[in-house]
């Protein structure tokens, strides 16, 4: 091969960007385009610094937007080539128009998304605002809690991304600054084991296969449009979960670490639960255990896979709770909150009558303690007492100035 | 588990320092977590960075900390920042300024009643590494304090770290790590 190998500690202390960037590394990316953007930089940055060191034999190219950074990402999807970038809100917006493009056209362009709040008023930091935004836009979305986590996922959404039968986009999200640029033990992959795992990128009706000329990106209108997005739809529903669960049963065989669709914690016998996503899930953990210390029978569940959401998972984790929790770290703007609605769905129409309510939380970085999970947990447990839900449907935690309660 | 928060100015290597420390911990079969809050700072303002180490992985990532140890490595920190904020009763304070500790604490009267050590760091680093970059001295100054690690172990682990460096700047740092070592009290 034209590249070298790099040498890896079994235990590196990384952060979640470096993590990503080596996950890249190992994967042999053959084109980045990207245009960077705080906190995600580090990825591709990194990305840029293997490649000019040898250590990777692919393509940086240097855009003037992110609307073309994933433009460029969607030729180089199309010519048949193994492609990823990274960004983080702002930029994600940016991209959007452009992620629907990548989707339908049923590219398996890797995106890491650096988890940032969206402006006004500008911040830089770590909140699930551009995460929900582009919820619908028909790429995979996978959902990491440490830096450990945005590594391994790397290698599992490129394997699912890439499978013939998927054919999707999948974007590994990490949570800005707290897991973006928190340095933690990662547990590596050799290069060969992690590059194996990928496996050679398969091309699927590329562009530069001159001897079965296809077009990409073409125009339908009102006679094909709808079967075009129904196979879409439902590949999302009938096909990638199994994928997913097979490549997280191969990741586990080869790594010993076992990821799942819907991640359950102290579950089996939990009368109240949180359901949220990111670091947020970890810390909750922690809690959760010393709640139960003091009585209070507490899990966590984790959402590990927003895209496609795994409906059925949910309601099987929480059947036999009795309060739940539904974290949202992105303002609803004027309605309950993505996952409080995701979770009323998936719950409605099984005989689980659990008592739901809704918090937003952490927007703009706003640190959630393990203080603030005490309290959250003793309030589910007096729900659960009162056989009611004993506050209004809505709720916010950490924010200053007078309560903000509604529904 | 061990919580130590590091105040300092951007670009004094405090996040350096704090993943630095962070790598050493974790080549003893440790578990480790190193953060910064940075928001938009730029080079001068006042930030702080974090390193938990726990024999057990690490799941809480909130940023609120009732710290171990808190470094102070900018002097003049200790007058224009709380450096004493969420603190408990047996939290050590290792900071860096040219007064003894009776000056510092008469100079800061909330760090009376403290447990307080104090050394040059800025000083060492400039008469060794010949710029004003405190971060690796400060870490020599927690081993004396902590007696976490055998100095000459932390030292080769430090070069490892160090290693993309030029030969005369990581013996430079070595050098810091030692004064400060020897000179904190």
């Amino acid at each position: 091969m034209a590249f070298d190998k790099m040498e890896l500690r079994d235990i590196e202390v990384w952060d979640g960007n470096f993590a990503a960037a080596q996950a890249l590394r190992q994967c042999q990316i053959d084109v980045v385009a990207a245009y960077p953007i705080t906190p995600s930089t580090p990825i591709v940055e990194g990305y840029a610094k293997f490649l000019a060191d040898g250590y990777v034999e692919g393509e940086f190219v240097m855009v003037e937007s992110e609307h073309a950074a994933m433009s460029g990402c969607i030729g180089a999807a199309a010519a048949g080539g193994r492609v990823a970038t990274a960004t983080s809100s702002q930029g994600l917006a940016l991209m959007s128009e452009t992620l629907y493009q990548a989707s339908g056209m049923r590219l398996p362009i890797v995106l890491n998304l650096v988890n940032r709040a969206l402006a006004a008023p500008l911040n830089v930091n770590g909140d699930h605002s551009d995460m929900y935004m582009v919820r619908d836009s028909g790429w995979i979305q996978f959902d990491a809690y440490n830096p450990q986590e945005a590594y391994d996922l790397n290698f599992i959404a490129f394997k699912v991304a890439e499978d013939h039968d998927v054919r999707l986009p999948a974007i590994v999200n990490q949570d800005g600054f707290m897991t973006s640029h928190t340095a933690q033990g990662v547990k590596t992959l050799t290069d060969d084991a992690a590059y194996n795992f990928v496996g050679e990128f398969k091309p699927m009706n590329d562009m530069l296969d001159l001897d079965h000329p296809v077009t990409h990106g073409v125009q339908t209108e009102e006679d094909w449009h709808f079967e075009h997005k129904a196979r879409q739809h439902r590949d999302l529903m009938v096909t990638v979960m199994p994928k997913i669960q097979a490549a997280f049963d191969e990741f586990e065989k080869l790594s010993g670490r076992k990821y799942n669709i819907v991640e359950e914690y102290d579950m089996d016998d939990a009368d109240v639960a949180v359901v949220c996503m990111g670091t947020s899930v970890e810390t909750a953990r922690e809690v959760a255990t010393e709640m139960r210390a003091q009585g209070i029978k507490a899990g966590v569940v984790g959402i590990r896979v927003l895209r496609p959401f795994p409906f059925m998972e949910i309601a099987e984790a929480l059947k036999d709770v009795k309060a739940i929790a539904a974290l949202d770290r992105s303002s609803p703007n004027g309605a309950a909150g993505m996952l409080f609605n995701e979770i009323a769905g998936a719950l409605f129409n099984t005989d689980t009558k659990a008592l739901l309510s809704g918090y937003v939380y952490g927007l703009g970085g706003r640190d959630l303690t393990k203080a603030h999970l005490r309290d959250l947990y003793k309030e589910l447990q007096a729900n659960a007492d009162a056989g009611k839900v004993t506050t209004q449907l809505q709720q916010f935690i950490g924010v200053r100035g007078p309560k903000l309660a509604f529904l | 588990m061990l919580e130590i928060r590091w105040h300092s100015r951007a670009g004094q290597g405090a996040v350096t320092g704090a993943k630095g420390l962070a790598d050493v911990v974790s080549t003893t079969g440790k578990e480790v977590q190193a953060f910064a809050f940075y928001g938009s700072a730029k080079r001068g303002a006042a930030m702080t960075a974090y390193n938990r180490v726990d024999d057990k992985p690490i799941m809480n990532h909130e940023k609120f900390m009732s710290p171990d140890y808190v470094f102070v490595i900018d002097p003049a920190l200790v007058y224009t920042t709380d450096v004493t904020i969420n603190d408990k009763e047996s939290t050590v304070y290792i900071i860096t300024t040219h007064m003894s500790t009776d000056e510092l604490v008469a100079s800061q009267p909330k760090l009376a009643g403290k447990k307080v050590f104090t050394v040059d760091c800025i000083k060492i680093a400039q008469e060794t590494i010949g710029r004003a970059i405190p971060n690796t001295p400060m870490l020599g100054a927690f081993m004396k304090i902590s007696k976490m690690y055998d100095i000459e172990f932390f030292k080769e682990n430090m070069k490892r770290i160090l290693g993309k460096l030029p030969q005369k700047i990581i013996d430079a740092n070595m050098l810091a790590i030692q004064r400060a070592y020897d000179e904190v009290k």
